[in-house]
Parts: C-alpha cells; sequence; structure tokens
C-alpha cells in the first residue's frame, strides 16, 4: 500500500460546535418549555393573550393614564368626553403625611420619625444572621425600643412641666397604627403561644385546663366580635367616666387573639417532635426548662416557621378590621380620605385602594421572603 | 334584633352610671378644658377630615360652636370619630360629651335610647339623581325605572313604598357599598341612583362626569339630621340646643363673624340680647353673657357654616332648599332669645 504511511492525526482539538440554536439560549428554552407540542403553543399564546389583556390596562391605568400632580379634583377629572382618567396620584401625594402618621401633629411628627429610624435600626441587624452582638441587639430592640417609643409616641409630662406634648392616641392613624398593632402583636404573641402551647401539653390538669380553655375561647370568637365587645360592651361595665384607651383595648385583643393562634402552630411543632428527644433531654438529666429550651423547642420551632409566618401575615392583613371599631390603619385612613370633596373623583377610590395594595403587599411578601430565607438557613436534614 | 336588644344594653348601662352619678357634663367639660365631640368617620360636607387632617363639616362647626360657649374658644374640642353602630353606646357610656354625626331625630332613639336630640341642624331626605339626556324632570315620571341603591337599609324600603304607592312598576339593582352603587349607576347599569339627598350631591362628584346627572326635586322620606346629647342633664341638653339656636338667629339677624363686633353696638334690641348686651341670658344656661358672641365669632352663623362646607361654593353644590330660613321659605325656625 503506498500510501500506508499517510495518516490523518488530528494535532488540536475539533473546533467546538455552538449547541443547535434550537436548544439552546432564549428560543432554545421557549421550544423546550412553551412551544414543545402543538398543545402547548395553543395554551402559550391563550395564556399571552390574557397576560396582557390583564396587564395592559393595568399599566395604563397605573402609569401612562395617571396624573402625577395637581392640587384639587379638577386636576384628575377626566378630559371631557374621553371617559375615566388614570389614576390619581396627586391625590395620595396631597395626602400622603396622613396615610403614614395618621392626624398626628405635624409639628410632633419628627416623634413618629424617630420611632421609625430605631425600628429600622434595630430591626435589621437582628434579622441578619451574620451581624454580631445578638444578646443585646434583642435586648434592645424587645426591652429598650418598646419603651422609648412608648413615650415618644404617646409623650411625657410631669404634672406642669412638659418634656414631650402628649398626643393621644386618637390622633394616631394611617401606617403608623398598623406597624404599632402588627409588631405588638406579632412580638407579645409568640412567646405567649409558646407558653399556651406548652400549657397545653403538660400533665399538670389545672394548667392545662387553663390553657385549653382560654385557646379555644379566642379561637371561636371572630377577630372582629373581640374588637366590637371591647369598644362597645366594655364601656358599659365600666363607671361612667371610667374609660381607657381604645387603642390599648385593641392591642389587647389583638395580642389574645394571635396567641391563641400561634399556640395551636406551635403545638403542631411539638406534636412532630419524636419521643426519643424527650427521653433522650430527660435521660441527660435536663431539666423541664432545659430540656425545652435546648432541646425540643428548637426543632419544633424550626419546622414550623411557615405557619408561624403565615399567623403574622394573617395578623397584619386583620388590622385592617379595627376600623369598624372607629381607629383609622392605613386602609381606614385611605378610606376616611375618600369623604374629602376636594379630591373626589371617578378614579379616587381606585387609586387609594391601589396605594394599599401596594403599601401590604410590601410588608406580606418582605416577612415571606424573610421566611423562605430563614428556612434555607436553618435546614439540617429536612430538606427535601 | 339590634332595636330589642340595644334598649335594653342601654338600660343596663345607665343603672351603672346612675350609681357612678358624680358632677354635670358642664362641669366635667370645663374640667378637662375641651368637649369631645362624636362625628362621623367621614361624610363629605358635614364631618370629614381634610388632607391635613383637621376636621370640617357642618357637624363639625356645631361641635366647635358648643366649644365656643363654653371656653370662648372654638378650637377647644377634641373629635371622636364613631361607626353608625358605635355611636350611641360612646354618648351614652360618657366617652364623648355631644354627637354630632349626620343622626337622624326618630321617635325610637329619642324615647328608648336615654338620649335627648338638641334641635334640627340639616333637613335630609331621601331623593333621586337620573342622568339629564333622560329627559325625566319629575320622580312621577319614572315608571319602569331601573333603580340603583344599597342592600338592607332604610333606603330601599323607602323605594318599595314610593313606587308601589304610586303604581309605577320598577327594578332594584342593589350593591353593599356606596362606591359600587355609584359605579353600578356610573356604568349605566340603572337610570336612577337614590340615597339620602345630601349624599347624592357627595357621590356625584365620583361620577366621570357630573354635570350630564341632576338631582329630582321629590324626597320622598324624612331625616332630620341633628345633635344628640344624653338624657338627664337639661344643662348640657339647653347649651346644645341655644348653640345651634343662636347660630340660625344669627344668620337671621344678619349677625356674622365678620361683622359681630360692630353689631354688638348695634340698636336692635334682638340683637342686644342675642350678642349679651342685654339681659342675661348666658348665665341662665350656666355660661357666661357672650357665649353666643364667642359662637358667633368663632364658627360664623349658620348660613356661613353651610356656604363653608356644603353650599353652592363647594364641590359639593347643595342648594339651600329647605335648609334656607324660615323667612327665606325653608324649615329653619329658631325660638327668639328673650
Amino acid at each position: 500500500m503506498a500510501n500506508a504511511d499517510i495518516f490523518q492525526i488530528r494535532t488540536e482539538e475539533a473546533p467546538k460546535l455552538a449547541a443547535p440554536i434550537s436548544t439552546s439560549g432564549v428560543i432554545g428554552w421557549m421550544r423546550q418549555n412553551l412551544f414543545s407540542s402543538i398543545g402547548n403553543t395553543v395554551l402559550t399564546v391563550i395564556g399571552i393573550l390574557i397576560a396582557y389583556s390583564l396587564i395592559m390596562p393595568f399599566i395604563q391605568f397605573a402609569i401612562i393614564d395617571a396624573v402625577w400632580t395637581g392640587d384639587d379634583r379638577t386636576a384628575c377629572l377626566a378630559v371631557e368626553g374621553a371617559g375615566h382618567a388614570g389614576a390619581c396620584w396627586a391625590y395620595v401625594i396631597d395626602y400622603l403625611p396622613q396615610f403614614i402618621y395618621g392626624r398626628y401633629p405635624t409639628e410632633e411628627i419628627y416623634r413618629v420619625n424617630i420611632v421609625y429610624a430605631l425600628f429600622v435600626l434595630l430591626l435589621v441587624p437582628l434579622l441578619m444572621p451574620s451581624a454580631p452582638y445578638k444578646g443585646i441587639n434583642a435586648l434592645l430592640f424587645l426591652v429598650v425600643f418598646p419603651i422609648i417609643s412608648y413615650f415618644l409616641l404617646t409623650g411625657l409630662e410631669f404634672g406642669d412641666t412638659v418634656v414631650l406634648p402628649i398626643v393621644e392616641t386618637a390622633r394616631w392613624g394611617g401606617l403608623l397604627v398598623t406597624l404599632v398593632i402588627a409588631v405588638t402583636g406579632i412580638v407579645a404573641s409568640l412567646p405567649l403561644g409558646i407558653a399556651l402551647a406548652l400549657g397545653r401539653r403538660s400533665n399538670m390538669p389545672i394548667i392545662k385546663m387553663v390553657s385549653v380553655i382560654f385557646i379555644e375561647f379566642w379561637r371561636g370568637v371572630p377577630l372582629i366580635t373581640v374588637l366590637f365587645m371591647s369598644s362597645v360592651m366594655l364601656p358599659l361595665f365600666l363607671p361612667e367616666g371610667v374609660t381607657f384607651d381604645k387603642l390599648l383595648r385593641v392591642l389587647i385583643g389583638v395580642t389574645l387573639f394571635s396567641a391563641a393562634y400561634m399556640a395551636e402552630v406551635v403545638r403542631g411543632g411539638l406534636q412532630a417532635i419524636p419521643k426519643g428527644q424527650y427521653e433522650g433531654a430527660m435521660a441527660l438529666g435536663l431539666r423541664f426548662w432545659q430540656m425545652m429550651g435546648l432541646i425540643i423547642l428548637p426543632q419544633a420551632l424550626k419546622l414550623v416557621i411557615p405557619g408561624i409566618v403565615n399567623t403574622f401575615i394573617g395578623l397584619f392583613k386583620d388590622t385592617t378590621l379595627v376600623l369598624i371599631v372607629g381607629m383609622f390603619d392605613l386602609l381606614g385612613q385611605i378610606q376616611s380620605s375618600f369623604s374629602d370633596p376636594n379630591w373626589s373623583t371617578p378614579t379616587q377610590g381606585h387609586t387609594g385602594y391601589l396605594f394599599a395594595a401596594i403599601v401590604f403587599f410590601i410588608f406580606c411578601f418582605g416577612m415571606s421572603r424573610y421566611s423562605i430565607f430563614m428556612e434555607n438557613k436553618l435546614h439540617t436534614g429536612h430538606k427535601r | 334584633m339590634s332595636n330589642k336588644i340595644l334598649p335594653l344594653v342601654l338600660g343596663t348601662a345607665m343603672g351603672v352610671a346612675a350609681s357612678a352619678a358624680n358632677a354635670t357634663t358642664l362641669e366635667d367639660v370645663k374640667a378637662k378644658g375641651f368637649v369631645q365631640c362624636g362625628v362621623s368617620q367621614g361624610l363629605p360636607g358635614f364631618s370629614n377630615p381634610d388632607a391635613q387632617g383637621n376636621w370640617t363639616g357642618l357637624d363639625v362647626d356645631l361641635c366647635r360652636g358648643v366649644a365656643a360657649a363654653v371656653f370662648g374658644d372654638a378650637s377647644a374640642v377634641k373629635f371622636t370619630p364613631l361607626s353608625a353602630k358605635e355611636r350611641f353606646t360612646a354618648l351614652q357610656s360618657g366617652e364623648i360629651d355631644i354627637l354630632s354625626r349626620n343622626t337622624t331625630w326618630t321617635m325610637s332613639r329619642d324615647t328608648q335610647l336615654g338620649l335627648n336630640f338638641a334641635g334640627v341642624n340639616y333637613y335630609d331626605g331621601q331623593g333621586f339623581m337620573v342622568r339629564k339626556d333622560l329627559g325625566v324632570t319629575s320622580a312621577l315620571e319614572m315608571s319602569g325605572a331601573s333603580v340603583c341603591t344599597n342592600t338592607g337599609t332604610t333606603t330601599e324600603l323607602n323605594v318599595a313604598d314610593y313606587f308601589r304607592a304610586n303604581n309605577m312598576p320598577y327594578e332594584i339593582v342593589a350593591f353593599e357599598k356606596a362606591d359600587e352603587v355609584v359605579a353600578a349607576y356610573d356604568a349605566g347599569r340603572c337610570d336612577v341612583y337614590t340615597t339620602d339627598a345630601s349624599g347624592l350631591y357627595a357621590q356625584r362628584l365620583k361620577l366621570t362626569n357630573p354635570a350630564d346627572h341632576m338631582v329630582l326635586p321629590e324626597i320622598i322620606s324624612k331625616e332630620p339630621l341633628g345633635p344628640v346629647v344624653r338624657q338627664g342633664d337639661d344643662e348640657w341638653f339647653n347649651i346644645a340646643k341655644w348653640t345651634l339656636n343662636a347660630m340660625i338667629n344669627a344668620e337671621e339677624m344678619g349677625v356674622t363673624s365678620a361683622n359681630v363686633d360692630d353689631m354688638k353696638g348695634s340698636d336692635n334690641p334682638s340683637i342686644k340680647r342675642l350678642l349679651g348686651v342685654e339681659g342675661a341670658f348666658g348665665e341662665a344656661i350656666g355660661l357666661g353673657n357672650d357665649w353666643a358672641y364667642n359662637v358667633i365669632k368663632g364658627v360664623g352663623n349658620y348660613g356661613e357654616s353651610f356656604d363653608a362646607n356644603v353650599g353652592p361654593d363647594t364641590p359639593l353644590g347643595i342648594a339651600r332648599g329647605v335648609n334656607a330660613l324660615w323667612s327665606n321659605g325653608g324649615f329653619l325656625y329658631a325660638p327668639p332669645v328673650r
């Protein structure tokens, strides 16, 4: 063979070809996920059409047609014969201080701002697992912060000496009331709920009975009834002239109510811990609180994070119910602004509710994302 | 149900209140330094907070008037927004001193709840609103109309009575919330929108083209709205009653917040008596003799208050109508100060 000594040997690798365009990149992804068959193609097209017909009018209303500046209702009125105008953000901007602070006196608003700032400054490092000094931070947030903000918000007067003028809670409103109720409810209901859950599983008959009665009573009545009773019935049982603060009544009602729900969520976690864990702890010679604090609760609470956050989010949204007892939370303040004839237009209501929805979504979505972050951080073998 | 239970509950409350009977309302008010006034959670022109958070409205002005009568300072008043359900309990339990919250004066409320109505500061009534292009000029031409209204209110019953009494077929389109009713009417789902006349004017602002709609002249129910105080404290009752009367009398005599100082030098004996230049009418109700002067100086006469809050120059644009003075063909008639 004359050519037997001719070899073809590649001295370098063949150039890598890009994957076929039909399986890579955006087009590939779309082919695989959206247009892989005739049926899927049809569904995709229908889906896009539905999304388009829902989202476009929303954008049109909220952004394109919206009115951003103006002094009164005439700015937001539709052009004659052109139908509805878009969202009236000028009205929200005009009312923004009231939505955030309620009717808190203007010259005292800096006090609310200090409370907001302290809240963020103390809460953010507490939520970040990598931030140092957790113990001091928690102490500041749970003990010092409530005392400071109580005096900042309500005021401080010794007889005739006015340190901070008193602002009665009837003038609080908007986001301030929403946050005060939600944060107090959330912070107070968790420990109370844990105590009730432990009480319900206790072997001591009286503690067990009291816990069961408490939980079943508060779970058995609607929150509206609780609020209504506290504001309408309670004053009738007190001597004439003796009233105690409406916001305080609401705070107590909301806290006890959510504590009962929290107790059942925590009890669910306690049930899930195998008996061996209890026995192991006891075999080590741990006492009850050591066993609970070191072995059982860390595992149980981790299991029920989604349930706990669920209750928190529910509580946050339930704060809107205080409107029926004449307190103005964010939603109530927005609804009350609808009665201002200087701003009433066909789109005033839509704009106000849209604003409320956006604010509530930001808070609830934030809580939800943080709970997922914590779950991922704490998972130690349970994750699927 | 509430009709049977409420008096019972309030009766119990009165028992409690009686056992703890102490100072009179006037003494309490003077001691704490302000009048606690119950208002609505927001009714345009009657009691609504503005963008700065100040309460304004016809009902609000009455409370400011009472504060001016007692303290000479129309700002010595604090407002408690109340829902319709809470309002009577709040008054009964002493949480508020006076209820000025578009409350209709009815016999059962006046007699069974332990309350007293101090007068009428707005004569309301259920009315109809239609599109101008329908060409209807009277409610009697509305045979076969579809009527938008709120569910479960007396409004709905009044409509039924009115159309049946006039042998007209009709169709009810009812919704839970006022906003839904307005939206439905605006979208053309019904020919007529009915609620209290003052409400019609307020809701008209939320229509796409308010100028295309008109309120018909017929009023089919009586809704006299007025301030309410606790029964059994006649001194305080007199103060509330005469604050309102002073505002109405002042309008009749042409005394306004602008000219009240000049009017003190008037030769008219009625004005002299009203402003405390002659006689001791203020002392008779436990106040200073310049009580009415303070009311007018602080909030103006009834006409000024009406024009500033609901009158033709406000967005609401309500005409005086039956709320004009008796001398102008309306219902407002205050007993003389003498």
